[in-house]
């Protein structure tokens, strides 16, 4: 192969080095903790039953997402209306938001004391009851469709002018143009956004316990905490974080198994024209399925606002500061994200076969890990070395690196596959190699996906509670903690006032930076 | 010249901080945010001990235990403050505490003889509930339970939350072996349990349940920040699970008698006059001025539950294993 002739050059070391750093991060954190424990007990009955139940929502609530993205993500596909780029970046924001918030935002639209409650009321209908897997099931999908939507999206995108120009030459009916493009690009790309919703889903919650209603709902993460804090068995955190990562193992080899490179071919990157889509028929199904997302996704959203709208006034000045603190952490972690995606993805690509799996597997590690397990064992290796409070800011940059990493890989992958696949025998031919092929081939094509990664890792960051909450100071707390402290001090109008701060800095941040990522929305 | 006689004031200032003596007080988050006792508090004791009083928040009471675990003896900290009684057996175990020796007459509706635990504040544990939507709370929890279904109370994970590890412990505390049976009567009208009692008191606000597992003192908040009387504490016959919140020194600490004059400082009028409207919980030594109005409407229950400390860890597994079955159901 082509690129197999290729000097493997710096990026190969650099992508190594990348995917250490995560490995360390998760699995160097969990032997620490393992290392530092007392003789534990091993697995009880109801740790089984918190695996068993995270397995089972977890992937349901995949499966959910994903088959309710590929309609909504066609649909933006081939359908160019005004508005379009915000609705995409709007859509966008369930799945950067912090879950305390988000669930505030369902339970307005959903709860017993909510919207359709309300609606149902006077025809002597609900309450709704929203608290059950159902509930659990519906908040993943409100958090995760957004997020699946976007990655079958861009398979959607990579799929070059040319082929629907040649499928309308050749007269394909929609029903052709599914099945001769779009059936072989989805199994390409479907797997992979199920295993990110699949990865998401295991170590969620929070939410799986608010909504779920009760200890039914316990999750390996709720067992893990179980485990730290009633006991502080760390043997056993140790040992539940470490079947969490087999989960997630397993998870990743299916979905490898199951991908089927789509082998489009290149394309001239010319205006995308879909004479297959023109039907009324189709474009009123477009329309609904855009519909119902937009309400289902953004409904909550604008319910969190409105509540916000009277505590901004109500917010201390702390909360100012501590935006400002997140804002630095969030672009830090964007930047530290493309430092270690772009590498380990070159990488992988260039390695190919078994060792380029291997090395994206370990780029997709850090999503598996238990935030306690991974803030405590941070904590057992910094703490002998130096005070772990005085670390808490980069500490908490470069974990939400790592955690952005998968979503990263996943966005850059494909493309990367697929510039090499479309232009990487004329760049060899024409003797492009090292830093002139990066940036005269591959970053330009890189620009939407990078777009949308940068913007994708420092909206997390900024949301993220992440392993922050384990050793920062007050005095340092980053917006999603101060949030919670308001909370915690019945100043909830105040905290509606910091979710909202919260929800348009991390939206705006996205929205910056994804600005790449729409530059090729119009075609 | 202004620049040099500005710059010998800085120099003199961090020289005079570097050689002061620092006391480093572990607690939880809330404590020292800043509108929490914390900073009022370090203002007040930086006064009268010509010390730099640091604050370092570690979560909340159960992760300031685990983080105090996870360093052992080579602990920073100089005072640990904001543990309850259930950490405390935990607490002791570690040896890191050191004997308080204190002599002192505490305002609490229970004896207090632990040699190396002192207490700072008190509260009970009840469920809140909004007057205007529910005039007529249960009183028990047999009431609770043979209310009709759809009255719908909101708790928290004991495995993850403070308040939720003390309703477990107050069922189990009421009814013994019949606690069980108590779990399996409430399910129904548990409405769901949150990770930490911030998600609970919010939905419970958001009017999603009718009462939310909380404190007596919660309604004192909004009466007396938000002029709000319309929340009321439900008081149980049964009597109320109390949750005393305590704090002992490290016996490694550099600086053993600043420890020492913090903990007696701890127990004084400044500090104590402090916690009622910050921490909003009952100081454990009524300040001088008593308590501040808006207290008196509080209810008192008559009968204070609480376990020993080392009975509380004893029965943990065995009511937590009781508290899944009863809901799971």
């Amino acid at each position: 192969m082509a690129r197999r002739a290729q000097p493997l050059g710096a990026v190969v070391p650099a992508g190594v080095a990348a995917g250490a750093l995560v490995l360390a991060l998760c699995l160097g954190t969990l032997a620490a903790v393992a290392w530092r424990a007392e003789a534990g007990g091993g697995l009880g009955a109801a740790d089984w039953a918190a695996i068993r139940f995270t397995l089972f929502q977890a992937a349901l609530s995949a499966g959910l997402s994903c088959a309710l993205a590929i309609p909504v993500a066609r649909a933006l596909a081939r359908r160019q209306f005004a508005g379009r780029g915000l609705l995409i970046t709007l859509l966008g924001a369930p799945f950067i938001l912090p879950v305390i918030v988000g669930v505030v935002g369902l339970l307005a639209l959903f709860g017993r004391n909510g919207m359709v409650s309300a609606a149902l009321a006077p025809l002597g209908l609900g309450p709704v009851d929203i608290y059950g897997l159902h509930g659990v099931l519906l908040a993943h999908v409100f958090f995760n469709l957004p997020l699946a939507t976007r990655l079958i999206l861009q398979g959607w995108l990579a799929i070059p002018a040319e082929r629907f120009r040649l499928a309308a030459a050749l007269g394909f009916g929609p029903g052709d143009v599914v099945r001769r493009l779009e059936v072989p690009m989805l199994r390409e790309v479907l797997p992979g956004a199920f295993l990110v919703t699949f990865l998401i889903c295991v170590t969620s919650f929070a939410v799986v316990l608010t909504l779920g209603g009760g200890p039914r709902a316990t999750t390996v993460e709720l067992a893990i905490y179980h485990a730290f804090r009633f006991e502080f068995d760390l043997g056993r955190a140790a040992l539940l974080s470490l079947i969490q990562f087999g989960m997630c193992a397993a998870a990743a080899l299916m979905a490898l198994a199951v991908t089927v490179p789509g082998g489009f071919g290149a394309g001239l990157d010319r205006p995308l024209k879909r004479w297959d889509a023109d039907h009324l028929g189709l474009r009123m199904q477009d329309a609904a399925w855009l519909g119902l997302a937009g309400l289902f996704l953004l409904v909550p959203l604008a319910l969190i606002v409105l509540r916000g709208l009277a505590g901004l006034a109500e917010m201390p000045a702390a909360v100012y500061a501590a935006a400002l603190r997140s804002l630095v952490v969030a672009l830090v972690s964007a930047a530290v994200t493309v430092g270690l995606a772009l590498p380990l993805a070159l990488a992988a690509n260039r390695l190919g076969g078994l060792r380029g799996t291997a090395l994206q597997g370990a780029g997709m590690l850090a999503i598996a890990a238990s935030p306690l397990v991974m803030g405590t064992g941070l904590f057992l290796l910094l703490f002998p070395v130096v005070d772990p409070v005085a670390l808490a800011l980069p500490v908490t940059a470069v974990v939400n690196a790592a955690m952005s990493l998968p979503f990263a890989l996943r966005a850059l992958g494909p493309v990367l596959a697929e510039t090499e696949r479309s232009h990487g025998r004329l760049a060899d031919s024409l003797g492009l190699h090292g830093y002139t092929r990066l940036r005269l081939v591959t970053l330009p094509r890189l620009r939407r996906p990078l777009g949308f990664v940068l913007g994708l890792s420092a909206a997390l960051s900024m949301g993220d509670l992440g392993v922050i909450a384990l050793f920062a100071d007050p005095a340092q707390a980053t917006l999603p903690l101060q949030l919670y402290g308001l909370m915690g001090a019945y100043r909830m109008e105040a905290a509606a006032g910091a979710a909202l701060l919260l929800l348009a800095l991390s939206l705006g941040l996205f929205w910056i930076f994804d600005r790449g990522g729409r530059a090729n929305a119009a075609v | 010249m202004k620049f040099p006689i500005i710059a010998t004031a800085v120099l003199g200032a961090t020289t005079a901080l570097a050689d002061m003596p620092v006391l480093t007080v572990y607690t939880y988050d809330s404590f020292v945010a800043d509108w929490g006792p914390g900073p009022q508090i370090e203002t007040a004791f930086e006064e009268v001990c010509g010390c730099d009083l640091k604050f370092v928040g570690a979560g909340d009471g159960a992760a300031l235990l685990a983080r105090l675990q996870l360093e052992g003896v080579r602990t920073r900290a100089d005072v640990v403050l904001g543990l309850d009684t259930n950490l405390t057996a935990a607490a002791a175990g570690t040896g890191l505490f050191a004997k308080h020796g204190i002599e002192a007459e505490f305002n609490l509706p229970v004896d207090w003889d632990d040699d190396m635990f002192l207490p700072f504040d008190w509260g009970y544990f009840a469920f809140v509930h909004d007057k205007t939507r529910l005039p007529d709370a249960p009183d028990s929890f047999e009431e609770l339970i043979a209310a009709p279904d759809d009255l719908k109370v909101v708790i928290q994970d004991p495995r993850s939350s403070t308040p939720g590890l003390g309703l477990m412990l107050w069922v189990k505390a009421a009814y013994g072996a019949r606690a069980p049976e108590i779990w399996a009567g409430l399910a129904p009208h548990v409405l769901t349990v949150t990770k930490g009692w911030s998600e609970a008191y919010g939905m419970f606000l958001d009017g999603e349940a009718d009462m939310v597992l909380s404190y007596t003192t919660s309604p004192a908040y909004h009466l007396i920040a938000e002029g709000d009387d319309t929340k009321a504490a439900a008081p149980f016959d049964e009597g109320h699970y109390m949750q005393i919140e305590v704090a002992g020194r490290i016996a490694s600490s550099e600086q053993p008698e600043l420890a020492q004059s913090f903990l007696n400082f701890m127990l004084s009028d400044a500090f104590q006059s402090v916690i009622a409207t910050t921490n909003w919980m009952y100081p454990a030594v009524t300040p001088e001025g008593g308590l501040p109005r808006g207290f008196e409407t509080l209810i008192t229950p008559e009968t204070a539950l609480i376990f020993a400390p080392g009975e509380a860890a004893k029965l943990r597994e065995e009511a937590l294993a009781e508290w899944r079955d009863g809901l799971s159901r």
